[in-house]
């Protein structure tokens, strides 16, 4: 870890306890874990968009995209569809929309903003042109996040977050592939010029992006139980706002895995306790938007200061 | 492609061209077009405006709100408390854009969900009803100039205003040129000694004052606000507007007559759809292809230029 790590994790046990003096049952362990339940695709979604960022582009389509892999499994799934067979399913048509942003960065030059922010409508248009006013049934694992380790209150699905995220953080960090992620987001041009595959890498981070996108479809899906075209809405500014207070550039180049766990981890205990606090969703959204747009004002001031730092010394 | 579309709803339904038909067109355009013509200049600089769609909002509730508890004001101070409430909103972009330098999608996807989450605090879960907003404001979509059997209504040359002051702003005064300039390579134009993060924040202000004005205007259409759908992905509407309209998304050119044609063609979709007797469930893929469509009409066209040019 860090030192910029350090600052959600710090934000995280001053939220903790705000929570705990707003009401005695807040710091409840069982409860905690399995309101952690409810963050398990914003987490996918923020491991995903942690490379998207570090590329130096971003993703605005993961929710859409989240819904519209649920959407699909949901319809062409029977109820005696093996496990497995779903969960490779929903990730390989989550990589598939993500393919599709990344051919418009790529191929088609246009900036990630406007191409994740066509898809978002596109995929989501998609989803709510099919199933319309009605809801779909989850084929299959109804109930994911009931079932928990052991005797322990500890829930799998932020189990298999945090492993799914420890091994993203793995191929961030200590693999060639996460190096280049890096240095296509810290210059293009120079990357291109040193000879690495800008255009690959760039493709590769928005199918890992839909990956973790269709992924998180598994979990929403199996918690809900049914599949409605408006799940999720807003899901990308939990996960953005993860990525960057998690520490990660929102110009590319640099950031931290453990960094985006403790952040995603901090929106979660900051949501739960404006929920025991009363204060509605609504408004619990207009605090996270508030806290991403801080975080990268502190990230741009910390820039400013390191870069004045060497012509004063 | 407006006459495509016109062409092929007819010949589903004849219906789609009757004068009831247009009319509804021409009412469904001014609160687009005003956001649309917000959005234009942004877009020109490289940048993006998503928060319009709630700016919408929350002007339109806010306006709404003050009429509700003045009755007796005149039409003019809610148009200028809109205007003035917009450009404070948009200023609140222009300082996270231009002076601390936050990517324009990261800051008004906040501010999308702040500006947002301030209707629902303002609205503290009511409404605001046709018998809350001023006639005088209500008239403005219902009367207009008729011209032969169709109705040009007043909101819709009150969209008018903006954009022709946006056209002879752009075309014609030093501001205009260099907005361009900006657009078209922010270095190039700095090193030349233009002030471009001026050039940056005039152009949030600009989109946010526009937003404002459509939230008035929203109000004079509907009379009806409520703070979870008022303006919702009206952002979406008015970006693909402007893309269809030929700004292309490099930045650095487009013009205001193709914005106009954009919010036409997008209004024709629109009402289209429902003559049509096609669900409502339809419209954000509607929406979503005819952004998706522009980009790669727009990447198409990038990638045959430069091509054309190497060859030569």
């Amino acid at each position: 870890m860090s030192r910029r790590d350090l600052v959600p994790v710090g934000l995280l046990a001053i939220v903790l306890f705000v929570g705990s003096r707003l009401s005695a049952r807040f710091l409840d362990a069982p409860y905690l874990l399995d309101t952690l339940n409810l963050y398990v695709e914003a987490g996918l979604l923020a491991t995903g968009m942690t490379f998207v960022i570090v590329c130096g582009e971003i993703d605005l389509s993961v929710a859409s995209t989240t819904v519209l892999v649920a959407c699909v499994v949901s319809k062409f799934l029977g109820p005696e569809t093996n496990p497995v067979v779903l969960v490779a399913m929903s990730v390989a048509i989550g990589s598939l929309l993500g393919l599709v942003n990344g051919a418009l960065v790529t191929i088609g030059r246009v900036p990630s903003f406007l191409a994740t922010l066509a898809t978002m409508a596109t995929y989501r248009g998609v989803a709510q042109a099919w199933l319309g006013p009605f809801s779909a049934k989850w084929p299959v694992m109804k109930g994911l996040d009931r079932a928990h380790l052991g005797n322990s209150p500890v829930p799998w699905p932020p189990v298999i977050w945090l492993l799914v995220a420890g091994a993203a953080g793995l191929v961030l960090h200590r693999t060639v592939f996460g190096r280049q992620v890096a240095a296509v987001g810290t210059n293009a041009i120079a990357s291109r010029f040193s000879g690495l595959p800008v255009e690959r890498t760039q493709l590769a981070v928005f199918a890992l992006s839909g990956a973790m996108a269709g992924l998180a479809a598994v979990f929403l899906g199996s918690r809900l139980g049914v599949v409605r075209h408006d799940l999720g809405r807003g899901l990308e500014l939990d996960a953005i706002t993860a990525v960057v207070v998690g520490g990660t550039s929102i110009l590319g180049g640099q950031g931290s895995m453990a960094g985006t766990v403790a952040a995603l981890l901090l929106v979660a205990a900051a949501k739960t306790a404006m929920g025991v606090a009363g204060v509605k969703p609504e408004v619990q959204v207009t605090v996270v938007g508030v806290l991403l747009v801080l975080a990268v004002l502190a990230g741009n001031m910390a820039g400013l200061a390191r870069r004045k730092a060497p012509t004063q010394a | 492609m407006t006459v495509l579309v016109v062409v092929a709803a007819t010949a589903r339904d004849p219906r789609f061209l009757s004068p009831q038909t247009l009319d509804s067109v021409l009412l469904w355009l001014p609160v687009l077009l005003v956001v649309a013509l917000g959005q234009m200049p942004v877009i020109v600089t490289k940048g993006i405006d998503i928060s319009v769609g709630s700016t919408v909002g929350l002007v339109a509730f806010s306006v709404g709100l003050i009429g509700k508890v003045n009755p007796s004001l005149p039409v003019p101070v809610l148009f200028a408390s809109g205007l003035a409430l917009g450009a404070l909103l948009g200023s609140l972009n222009a300082v996270l854009v231009a002076i601390a330098k936050v990517p324009p999608v990261v800051t008004t996807i906040g501010t999308l969900t702040a500006f947002r989450g301030m209707a629902f605090l303002v609205a503290q879960g009511k409404q605001i009803d046709t018998n809350n907003v001023a006639t005088a404001l209500t008239d403005l979509g219902r009367n207009g100039v008729h011209l032969g059997p169709i109705t040009v209504n007043w909101l819709l040359w009150l969209a008018f205003i903006p954009g022709a002051l946006l056209a002879w702003v752009l075309a014609r005064s030093a501001i205009g040129r260099t907005v361009y300039a900006v657009g078209g390579n922010p270095v190039a134009a700095a090193l030349r000694g233009m002030d471009v993060k001026r050039i940056l924040f005039s152009v949030y202000i600009w989109s946010g004052a526009c937003a404002g004005l459509a939230g008035v205007l929203y109000l004079g259409r509907y009379g009806f606000v409520s703070a979870a759908s008022a303006g919702v992905n009206l952002e979406l509407n008015a970006i693909a507007a402007v893309v269809v309209g030929g700004v292309p998304v490099s930045g650095g050119s487009g013009s205001v007559l193709g914005v106009l044609a954009g919010c036409v063609l997008l209004a024709v979709v629109n009402v289209g759809l429902s003559v049509l007797g096609i669900a409502a469930d339809w419209q954000l893929l509607a929406y979503g292809a005819v952004v998706m469509a522009a980009l790669l009409v727009d990447a198409v066209g990038r990638r045959a230029k430069e091509s054309s040019v190497v060859a030569a």
